[in-house]
C-alpha cells in the first residue's frame, strides 16, 4: 500500500487526553497525604502519652494504626499512583485513556470509596486482622472490581497506543497493577459468615496462612511501594531534568530482575517461626540478591542527572525526586541486611523495623510523590511554575529533618530494645523486664513524634503552595513569584 | 511417557527455565545492535509534550 499521507506519531497532533481525573487525583493525593501524616503524628503521640486514646475504643492505637498505614500506603500512595498512571500511560502511548473520562472517574472515585469504607471499618473494629489487608470481605470484593477496571483502562490504553514501543515506566505500572490484583485476591480468599454480616473466615490457616500473608505483605512493598513508584521515577525524573534516563538497557534489566526476584522475598518476615527452615533461607537469599536490581535502579535514576546536577540548586521539586532515589537506595540496602537471619534475630519485632519502613515510606515513596506533584501541578493547571519556589525549599528541608529525626530515633530505640530483650544476667535470667524496655524507649518516641510533626508541617506547606498555585491566575503569576524562578 | 508425566518432568525444572528466560532478556537488552533503538525509546517521555 502506498502511504504518502501517513504521519508518524510525533507529527500528528496529540490526542485529547483525559486530564480532569488526573487533576482530581492530584488534589486527593495531597488530602490523603495530610490525613496519613496527621494520624501518624496522633499515634506517635499516643505512644509517648498513652492517655491520648481517651479511653475510647474508637481511638485506641490498635484501631488508629491501620488507619495510618492504609491512609499512607493505599490512600496517599494509591491515589498518587492512579493519577500518575493515567498521566504517564496516555502521554507515553500518545493515546487517550481507554474508556475515556467515564472509566477514569470510575477507577478514581471507586478507589476513594474503597478507602473510606476500609477506614470506617478500622474505627468500628471491623477487620480481618491481616496486616495491610485489614478490610473485610465486602470491601475486598469492591476493590477487586475497581482494580479490574483500572487494569482494563491501563491495558486498553497501551493496546491502542500510537507509539510503537511501550516505554519502560509502563512496564513497572503494569507489573504493579497485575501483581497487586493477584496478591489481593489470593490473600483475601475468605468465606463470609452470612451474606448480610461483616465477619468472614479466611481460606488459609496455620503456617500457610502466615506465608501467604507475607507473600502478600512483602510484595505489596515490592510491587505497590517499589515497582509502581519506580515507574514514576522513570517518567518524571527524565521530564523534570529534561534528559533521557541514564541507561535504557539498565532499566530493562532493572525491571526484569526486580520482577523475577521480589516475589520470593516474603519468607524473611517469618524468620525463626514454624515456617520450614528452607523457606526462611530461600526468602533471605532472594532478599540479599535484590540488592543488585535495587542499586542498579538507584544508579540509573541518579545518573540521569549527570550533566544536570545544577538543576538541583534551582529546582527543589527535582531535589525531592533525587533525594527519594537516594532513600530508595538506602532503604533497599537496609532491607537485605535485616533479612539476614542473624541480623533479624536482633531487629525483628523492634522499632528498627518501623524505622526501616519509614525510611522507605517517607524518604522514598512520599518524596518521589512530592517531587512528582511539584512537577505535575503547574503542568496540569497550565501555570509557569509552582506559586513559591522558596516554600518548596522550606518543605524539602523540614521534611528531610523530620525523616532524619524519625529514622535515627528508631535505629537507636530498636537496637537498644533488641539488645535489652536478649540480655541475660550472670545467673542466666533475663536482665530486663518487658516494661523496663518500654520505659527506655520513651525519649526516642518523643524524638520520633518531633520528626513526624516536621514531616506533617512540610506537607501543610506543600498543600498551601499547591492551593496558591491553582488559585493564582497565570497572568498575575509573574509578579507574585520569586526572581529565582526567572533565573 | 505420557504427555502428563512429560509436563510434570519439565515443570520440575521451572527454576532453570526461569533463569534461561531471564538470561535471554539480559542478552536482548545488552545486544549491541539494539543500542540505537533503546536510545530512541529512552526519549519517548521527552518528546510527548503538546
Amino acid at each position: 500500500m502506498p502511504s504518502q499521507a501517513v504521519l508518524t506519531a510525533d507529527q500528528r497532533p496529540a490526542p485529547r487526553y483525559v486530564e480532569d481525573v488526573i487533576r482530581a487525583a492530584v488534589i486527593l493525593t495531597m488530602f490523603w497525604g495530610i490525613a496519613a501524616f496527621l494520624v501518624g503524628v496522633v499515634i506517635a503521640a499516643q505512644l509517648v502519652w498513652p492517655q491520648l486514646s481517651f479511653d475510647s475504643p474508637y481511638l485506641t492505637f490498635g484501631r488508629l494504626r491501620p488507619l495510618h498505614t492504609s491512609a499512607a500506603i493505599f490512600a496517599f500512595g494509591g491515589t498518587a499512583l492512579i493519577g500518575t498512571a493515567f498521566h504517564i500511560v496516555q502521554r507515553t502511548c500518545r493515546a487517550r485513556l481507554f474508556g475515556g473520562e467515564a472509566l477514569g472517574w470510575f477507577v478514581l472515585l471507586g478507589y476513594q470509596f474503597f478507602i473510606v469504607a476500609a477506614a470506617l471499618g478500622y474505627l468500628f473494629g471491623i477487620t480481618q486482622s491481616k496486616e495491610y489487608a485489614e478490610p473485610e470481605w465486602f470491601v475486598d470484593l469492591w476493590l477487586t472490581i475497581v482494580w479490574v477496571a483500572y487494569l482494563i483502562a491501563y491495558v486498553g490504553t497501551v493496546m491502542k497506543r500510537e507509539e510503537p514501543h511501550i516505554y519502560v515506566a509502563n512496564w513497572f505500572y503494569l507489573a504493579f497493577i497485575i501483581t497487586v490484583a493477584m496478591l489481593h485476591i489470593v490473600n483475601n480468599l475468605a468465606m463470609p459468615v452470612s451474606i448480610t454480616g461483616t465477619k468472614s473466615y479466611g481460606a488459609w490457616s496455620g503456617v500457610q496462612d502466615a506465608m501467604i500473608q507475607w507473600w502478600y505483605g512483602h510484595n505489596a512493598v515490592g510491587f505497590f511501594l517499589t515497582a509502581a513508584f519506580l515507574g514514576m521515577m522513570y517518567y518524571y525524573i527524565p521530564k523534570a531534568a529534561n534528559r533521557p534516563v541514564y541507561s535504557y538497557r539498565l532499566s530493562i534489566i532493572h525491571f526484569w530482575s526486580l520482577v523475577f526476584m521480589y516475589i520470593w522475598a516474603g519468607p524473611h518476615h517469618l524468620h525463626y517461626t514454624s515456617l520450614p527452615d528452607w523457606a526462611q533461607t530461600l526468602g533471605m537469599a532472594f532478599s540479599v540478591m535484590l540488592w543488585m536490581p535495587s542499586w542498579g535502579g538507584m544508579i540509573n535514576g541518579l545518573m540521569t542527572l549527570s550533566g544536570a546536577w545544577d538543576k538541583l540548586r534551582t529546582d527543589p521539586g527535582l531535589r525531592f525526586s533525587v533525594t527519594a532515589v537516594g532513600f530508595y537506595g538506602m532503604a533497599t540496602f537496609e532491607g537485605p541486611v535485616m533479612s539476614i537471619k542473624a541480623v533479624n534475630s536482633l531487629s525483628h519485632y523492634t522499632d528498627w523495623t518501623i524505622g526501616h519502613v519509614h525510611s522507605g515510606a517517607l524518604g522514598w515513596v512520599a518524596f518521589i510523590v512530592f517531587g512528582t506533584l511539584y512537577y505535575l501541578v503547574p503542568k496540569m493547571w497550565n501555570r509557569p511554575a509552582m506559586w513559591s519556589t522558596r516554600l518548596i525549599s522550606w518543605h524539602y528541608w523540614i521534611a528531610t529533618i523530620g525523616i532524619v529525626l524519625y529514622i535515627t530515633a528508631m535505629w537507636v530505640s530498636g537496637i537498644m530494645q533488641g539488645l535489652m530483650w536478649r540480655a541475660y544476667d550472670e545467673l542466666g535470667f533475663l536482665q530486663y523486664s518487658f516494661v523496663e524496655t518500654v520505659a527506655a524507649m520513651h525519649p526516642f518516641y518523643l524524638i520520633r513524634l518531633l520528626g513526624g510533626v516536621c514531616f506533617l508541617s512540610g506537607g501543610l506547606i506543600m498543600a498551601y503552595n499547591m492551593w496558591r498555585t491553582i488559585r493564582t491566575e497565570t497572568e498575575t503569576f509573574a509578579t507574585q513569584t520569586q526572581p529565582a524562578l526567572a533565573a | 511417557m505420557t504427555l502428563e508425566s512429560l509436563h510434570e518432568f519439565l515443570a520440575s525444572f521451572w527454576t532453570v527455565w526461569a533463569v534461561i528466560i531471564f538470561l535471554l532478556i539480559v542478552f536482548w537488552a545488552l545486544r549491541p545492535r539494539n543500542r540505537k533503538r533503546f536510545e530512541k525509546d529512552a526519549r519517548i517521555p521527552l518528546d510527548d509534550d503538546r
